[in-house]
């Protein structure tokens, strides 16, 4: 085997857990910073400068906002080398992720029909990732992320 | 009531204003020259498209209210519902980027539909 495709083999695999990783844990440390800022408000317009003070001064809102720009420039990078169908399900795998860190880092409670929905979630990805999908310049296998259109910085998901 | 409100402006903002830059991009045409100074006249090119601005804002908009309903609810109720993005994204890439969805596609986003139903019946 080349070297060369065994040392990109090799990234891909100590990258891919990163990702799947940095992605939820961004959108967690968002989740508590925002508890920690915003619960007790009332949303009002007339508050929105005190609360867009609150928002930005939050270490925990920086720490979620650096997590997810790292996921995404990683993810990035990831598809310059790797398969984009290799590299998308990742996606799918989030949603069972944030609700794991959700369960064992926030305490948060996760009625089993919660996590039923989130694993119907996750085979509807993977089913949306495993259709062919088109590049400028050919088919290839592996669907587009958020939009169908081909997004990512989604959603939560991703700034 | 106003989670709801602030779902629908999570996924229909987050993915208009992506579809909104995928439409900029496309205006702008291919990058395919990886320097610096290609890199900032593409960028310079793409902002001035109208479409960009537009997704930019819609995807700012997004991402606030994405906060607010962190500020709500749970991360494990407000990220897989967040999900529905790739029922308004296949819809939007097929409506207005005149994108062909296949049925395949369309089966994964409806199994994605009852996933995020079920999700946000576990609430209840």
């Amino acid at each position: 085997m080349d070297l060369n495709f065994r040392r990109l083999h090799l990234r891909t695999w100590l990258l891919l857990p990163v990702i799947v990783i940095l992605g939820p844990l961004g959108n967690v440390l968002l989740s508590k910073g925002m508890k920690g800022v915003g619960a007790e408000m009332t949303w009002a317009p007339s508050e929105a400068v005190a609360i867009f003070v609150r928002i930005f001064t939050s270490g925990y809102i920086w720490l979620g906002i650096a997590s997810l720009v790292t996921f995404f420039l990683i993810y990035m990078l990831m598809l310059t080398w790797a398969d984009y169908s290799y590299v998308q399900p990742a996606s799918a795998l989030s949603y069972a992720v944030v609700s794991l860190l959700g369960y064992f880092w926030l305490g948060e409670t996760v009625p089993p029909m919660r996590w039923l929905g989130i694993g119907i979630i996750c085979a509807g990805v993977l089913i949306i990732v495993g259709t062919p999908h088109r590049t400028g310049h050919e088919m290839v296998h592996g669907a587009g992320t958020g939009t169908g259109a081909d997004s990512d910085l989604r959603g939560t998901t991703k700034l | 009531m106003r989670e709801f409100l602030l779902l629908m402006a999570v996924v229909f903002l987050g993915t208009g204003g992506e579809l909104c830059m995928t439409r900029a991009m496309r205006s702008v045409g291919e990058f395919g020259e990886f320097r610096l100074a290609a890199l900032w006249r593409f960028v310079g090119r793409a902002i001035q498209s109208g479409w960009m601005w537009l997704g930019l804002v819609m995807m700012t908009v997004a991402f606030f209210s994405l906060l607010g309903m962190l500020s709500i609810d749970n991360v494990s109720f407000v990220v897989p519902v967040t999900a529905l993005n790739y029922a308004i994204g296949a819809s939007g890439a097929s409506l207005f980027l005149g994108e062909h969805v296949s049925k395949q596609r369309w089966m994964g986003v409806a199994v994605v539909c009852i996933g995020v139903t079920v999700v946000w019946l576990s609430k209840r």
